[in-house]
């Protein structure tokens, strides 16, 4: 976890000049830490739901905070979605950096920091460590879009920052004060294992939920908190975006696992039904807000929102397949809007421009950027054999079982998606190719490296999601138990046996 | 019984379109043979299994294969394993062999195509996805490859995609696709919900006990899944666009193969259906309607492969109808199917021949006189012509007398209605079949002097015969001792005793005759008297004008859904924009110009900062003062 | 006497001291009006003692003059930088922090 640190630091004793220097020392910290990363999941006993890879060392003594890591299933996996997604964005943002408002190798150092911090938010098991990952993650992101993005990218950078402290001072008071009652009922600390055994009354809960729920509904982000993610992914760069929604907004979802539901099991029950009307309204919403889009990059961004109020559903409808088909999402979400957000940025890239207006006709020209671009489309809307169906299945099937209404509305979002994704491909893709675009290059060597592994883990997992699932089933069930829940059965045709472990 | 071999079916087609699509222009010139080869090896594992499943005892002869555990959350658990029974068998057969020989007409059909290769990638898919489909023992299987083969459908239409009305076809297609789609997911949810398990032979286990609101509500969900992937109303407006794809692709997917999927979906759940009566009556009547619908089409369209995809539509609406009373119907549904698979590709092949002689030309007012031209063209078209439109000893005679037959006897008001509706069907089938014979190989030449018509290569014309003489004699075959009624009726429940028939095998016949003869003379006096007008005229009724825009299908998709649809987006973009971003910028304007007036008082005079602490001080103590006192 | 007499004195002082900070322009004589005001609490303080018959004011009295001490000397230092430097002591023309 501190590999990119080093990395980090080492980039930074290099001087300005030495770019490639840094960018190849960035390539091998961050294919290292995946190495590492991938070695570490294979060590995950799956069966096992407590904490794993447990450390603990006393930090702030005074307050009790320790910097205490350790990961379950569900943080594993997008442990796993960030050191994989990592090196990707390294090798195929190769020359964005270039022609931002600092170096080169500053560009790398931040980079390399913000993947420690994303490791660090995931694995954090101290609630004031999960708090300073959280909110220290937004500074390299500011620098990124701020320093390297392209367009309004000051105006894009300052609304992110301030959208995403706004939700994290409401956390911050409210882990004071589960610090405080953690102290009135014997002993500070700021433990989650420990906090989440807190007795608090109703209001209290309510109010400390929200406090936590605004935080990560921002982050996520959920409908009405999405302003800002459209502005950010226009201005950053590709690679920048691809983490942004890639990973960091999966902290909100991740937290809404993690913190919502474990510390506060009765007020997450009493605010499920708005969080569902809003998880529905963003899949239906982002969907039609994309569709409406002119411009690639706000169109994925929009794709995005829509895919995380299906994440949100999946998480409220507290189903173990709601659940499981929650975190693969994620993971899923990760690969497939990277791929299209990498691909999208080629084409600006080349073509000066991200308007999908200004394409047309691709397919002939360059049609290994065409296919990829196509492909990952196609996963974005949830093409059966492609990972994402497996997870918005999921999602829809464990939403159904408890709120058949919300999930048949949400399942509309299917249907948008096809027009969503269509249209661009139809515009961009197809058709004769438009004036401007006859010369664009196809991908190159070091594109085709970067996108591959993406692509191929998309129709993998597609067809076989168990190892995925494996490790996130127990975890899913753990954190369904702890917060009260079980699956609802099937109104007839249970088995007897499966009756018989039911009374047991 | 357990298999190993069915996963070959399959694997095959898919790997060769891997190759294909990987390897990119390296393999134009091999492409096609390996293309070609894929799904003729699957038709003889086919042939194989049926050899196999023939030597078997009734009971015994549907056969799985286990390939891996799919997905597996809590109760939700499917694993990707295949299931091939009568009822699959016949679609594996007809799916690789009807496949192979189209396969093989387009190694001549596309040899001119720059990206040929691409072509048979495509085909390929789209056969591998289709044997999925029918192959699938759960419905989550089965969703994998409906969504493959709409997928493939949507590249094929698009295959000559530079064109922008071509890209729109095919997006329109899967986009209508993609609302048959949802029907089918919310049909696995509900099925899930309440029966834990999505599997056939589970959702079969448990529907004796399940509610019939639930059963309605599924059939209901998966006859919406029909619809879409079947061209059927209301979700029909598609299929006429999607003739904007290679000839070939006409014949597989959107006349044999991918269409008639909805029939199987239907015909496999048919123990929801029988235990939901309402969704039943449902499906007859969207099929009745869909006939009724696609036949009016068929009688005012000019383009030759927009008159077939309407007698497709048409005819697939008899496949949905005879589904779509129970028991009775299932094998005549699926009988109509094959023989359908066999005429409709052997006329689209025809219709590619006819185009390949005439420089692509497709309006048939610029036909006329073909039969010189292109002999076997005419010769293999004619016998479709004739199974289609219910000539007896020809294939068509036999599936759709049977149906029509059927509809009579179901009993009351409902039964002569939908019977009336399939005669009235297969009198303007008649119609506007004979029509385009007429329009395309009788009567003067109406081309002009740049076309030179020349019959098709062999590869081409093989093919077409091959298939006419399916168009001839599976209808004989099929009925022959009631065979595949008897091959089906461990799948679909055996057909109860008939009670009271309505009207007799021969009446219907009859009748049905008698109405085709009507249509046939119909259409020979208002063609073959007076020649056939190059442009069409334009001063014709009105119910032409409407049917020739395809009653008016697309004005309503439009007025209804796209128009609003874009217009809700747009003002979602605004509302977005104006009202949440406002009312975040409102937040940011509303500190900045707090800031900015307060700031106005910091303006840098050391006195009037003086006045300030010390009007602030005295007012601070003016308050202390008033609040003790 | 009655001491509360001095405080009369004291109010007065403070207030000429305030009103001439406010009004004046002239940094020194601002300066002034400043220690003014600043005598004017000491005044008061020493009252204050002597009412109570302690010598906490006393003490406070003579806190205020050291530090009156050093304001002296650092605000003088800073009048005398600037009038150098703008040939001018108004402290309206040293309105260069303003925003």
């Amino acid at each position: 976890m501190l590999l990119p640190l080093l990395g980090a630091l080492f980039i930074a004793t290099l001087s300005k000049s030495k770019e490639l220097l840094a960018k190849q020392i960035t390539f091998a910290t961050t294919l290292l830490v995946a190495i590492v990363g991938v070695a570490m999941a294979t060590q995950f006993q799956r069966d096992n739901v407590d904490l794993q890879f447990v450390e603990s060392h006393s930090w702030i003594p005074t307050f009790g905070i320790n910097f205490a890591v350790g990961i379950d299933g569900i943080a594993l996996v997008l442990i796993l979605l960030s050191v994989l997604l990592a090196p990707v964005v390294v090798l195929a943002g190769w020359n964005e950096a270039t022609g931002g408002r600092w170096s080169v190798k500053t560009f790398y150092i931040i980079l390399l920091i913000l993947e420690t911090m994303m490791i660090g938010v995931f694995a954090a098991s101290d609630v004031f460590l999960f708090y300073v990952f959280f909110e220290a993650m937004l500074i390299p992101v500011y620098f990124l879009i701020g320093g390297y993005g392209s367009g309004a990218r000051a105006a894009a950078a300052v609304k992110f920052l301030l959208y995403s402290l706004f939700g994290g001072l409401l956390m911050l008071a409210s882990i004071i004060a589960l610090y405080v009652l953690s102290g009135e009922q014997g002993g500070h600390t700021f433990d989650l294992g420990a906090l989440s055994q807190l007795h608090l009354s109703s209001t209290t809960e309510n109010l400390l939920f929200l406090g936590f729920f605004i935080a990560f509904a921002i982050k996520a982000p959920l409908w009405p908190f999405h302003t800002w993610l459209p502005d950010a992914a226009d201005s950053a760069t590709p690679g920048t975006s691809v983490l942004l929604l890639g990973v960091l907004d999966k902290v909100g979802t991740f937290g809404m696992i993690h913190y919502c539901l474990a510390l506060f099991p009765h007020a997450s029950k009493t605010f499920t039904p708005v969080i569902i009307v809003l998880a529905v309204i963003s899949v239906i919403y982002g969907a039609f807000l994309a569709i409406g889009q002119k411009d690639f990059k706000r169109l994925i961004a929009f794709t995005s929102i829509s895919h995380f109020g299906f994440i949100t559903l999946g998480i409220f409808a507290m189903t173990s397949q709601g659940h499981s088909g929650a975190t693969l999402y994620m993971f899923n979400h990760g690969f497939s809007t990277a791929a299209l957000f990498l691909i999208a940025g080629w084409m600006s890239a080349r073509r000066g421009s991200s308007k999908i207006a200004d394409f047309g006709g691709l397919q002939r020209v360059t049609p290994i950027m065409a296919w990829s671009f196509f492909f990952a489309g196609m996963s974005s809307l949830a093409l059966p054999g492609l990972s994402s169906f497996v997870s918005e299945f999921l999602v829809l099937v464990g939403t159904y079982t408890r709120y058949p209404v919300a999930a048949v509305i949400a399942a509309f979002g299917i249907v948008l998606a096809a027009i969503y994704i269509l249209i661009p491909v139809q515009r961009a893709l197809h058709g004769p190719s438009t004036e401007g675009n006859e010369t664009l290059t196809d991908l190159n060597l070091r594109e085709k490296v970067a996108i591959a592994p993406v692509l191929a883990i998309i129709l993998a997992l597609g067809f076989y999601p168990s190892p995925l699932l494996n490790v996130i089933n127990p975890a899913a069930q753990h954190v369904i138990t702890k917060a009260g829940y079980s699956d609802p059965l099937p109104t007839i045709g249970s088995t007897s046996a499966e009756k018989e472990t039911i009374n047991k | 019984m357990i298999s190993n071999s069915l996963v070959y079916l399959i694997v095959l087609p898919l790997f060769s379109s891997a190759v294909l699509l990987l390897t990119g222009r390296r393999a134009d010139r091999w492409g096609h043979i390996l293309g070609t080869l894929a799904p003729g090896i699957s038709f003889l594992i086919g042939l194989y299994q049926l050899a196999q499943m023939l030597g078997r005892s009734n009971e015994e002869r549907a056969v799985t294969q286990k390939l891996f555990s799919w997905i597996s959350v809590g109760s939700f658990q499917v694993d990707a394993s295949l299931m091939l029974d009568q009822l699959s068998i016949c679609f594996v057969l007809l799916i690789t062999g009807v496949g192979t020989l189209i396969h093989i007409y387009s190694i001549a059909y596309m040899s001119h195509d720059h990206d040929r290769r691409r072509f048979f990638a495509y085909l390929n898919l789209f056969i591998a996805a289709m044997l999925l489909l029918v192959l699938g023992d759960s419905y989550l299987n089965l969703y994998v490859g409906w969504e493959g083969v709409g997928l493939a459908s949507y590249l094929l239409i698009g295959f000559w995609n530079q064109k922008p009305t071509y890209a729109t076809a095919a997006k329109k297609a899967f986009i209508a696709n993609r609302v048959g789609d949802l029907g089918l997911s919310l049909a696995i949810m509900i099925a899930f919900a309440s029966m834990g398990t999505v599997s056939f032979a589970g959702i079969k286990e448990h529907a004796g006990q399940a509610s019939t609101g639930v059963l309605t509500a599924i059939g209901i969900t998966l006859l919406i899944a029909a619809t879409g992937k079947s061209a059927q109303f209301p979700l029909q407006a598609w299929l006429g666009d999607a003739m904007a794809g290679p000839t070939p692709v006409s014949a597989l997917i959107h006349a044999a193969t991918m269409v008639t999927a909805g029939v199987y979906l239907i015909v496999r759940s048919n123990f929801i259906f029988d235990a939901a009566p309402n969704a039943q009556l449902a499906v007859a009547i969207i099929g009745a309607i869909t006939l009724m619908f696609g036949a009016l089409i068929g009688t005012a369209k000019d383009d030759i492969k927009k008159a077939l995809a309407a007698s497709t539509m048409s005819q697939i609406g008899y496949m949905i109808l005879g589904a779509g009373l129970g028991p009775a119907g299932y094998a005549f549904a699926i009988m109509h199917l094959l023989t359908h698979g066999f005429f409709k590709a052997g006329m689209f092949l025809g219709a590619g021949s006819v185009m390949h002689g005439m420089d692509d030309e497709v309006n048939m007012r610029r036909y006329g006189g073909l039969r010189k031209f292109l002999p076997i063209t005419f010769a293999t078209f004619g016998l479709g012509y004739l199974a289609i439109i219910g000539v007896p000893p020809f294939a068509g005679f036999y599936s759709k007398d049977k149906i029509i037959e059927v509809a009579f006897n179901s009993g009351g008001a409902k039964g002569v209605i939908l019977g009336c509706a399939a005669l009235l069907g297969a009198a303007i089938t008649a119609f506007y079949m004979t029509r385009v014979m007429i329009l395309t190989f009788a009567g003067s030449k109406r081309w002009d002097d740049k076309a030179h018509p020349h019959e098709s290569p062999v590869l081409m014309w093989l093919p077409m015969v091959l298939l006419a003489v399916g168009s001839v004699t599976s209808g004989f075959l099929f009925t022959q001792g009631n065979s595949l009624q008897k091959w089906l009726a461990p799948v679909v429940e055996q057909s109860p005793a008939a009670e009271g028939e309505l009207l007799k095998p021969a009446v219907v016949s009859i009748l049905a005759l008698l109405l085709v003869i009507t249509g046939v003379g119909l259409a020979a006096m208002m063609y073959l008297r007076k020649p056939v007008p190059v442009q069409a005229p334009a001063d014709v009724s009105i119910f032409t004008r409407i049917a020739r825009r395809d009653l008016l299908q697309d004005e309503f998709n439009e007025a209804i859904f796209m128009r609003p649809g874009q217009k809700l987006a747009k003002a979602l973009g605004i509302a977005d924009n104006a009202v949440i971003d406002g009312a975040v910028r409102g937040v940011a304007r509303l500190t900045q110009g707090t800031g900015r007036t307060l700031g106005l008082t910091q303006n840098g005079f050391v006195r009037s900062y003086a006045m300030w602490i010390l009007l602030g001080a005295i007012g601070l103590l003016a308050t202390i003062w008033a609040v003790t006192l | 006497m009655n001491p509360e007499n001095y405080l009369y004195v004291s109010a007065l002082l403070f207030s000429i001291g305030a009103v001439g900070v406010v009004v004046r322009r002239n940094a020194i004589v601002v300066f002034m009006c400043v220690e003014l005001m600043l005598n004017a609490a000491n005044l008061a303080f020493v009252t204050f003692a002597r009412i109570n018959g302690n010598l906490d004011g006393q003490v406070i009295a003579f806190f205020t003059m050291v530090v009156a001490a050093c304001e002296v000397v650092v605000g003088l230092a800073i009048i005398v930088t600037i009038y150098r430097s703008r040939r001018s002591a108004s402290v309206d023309e040293a309105s260069l922090l303003k925003r």
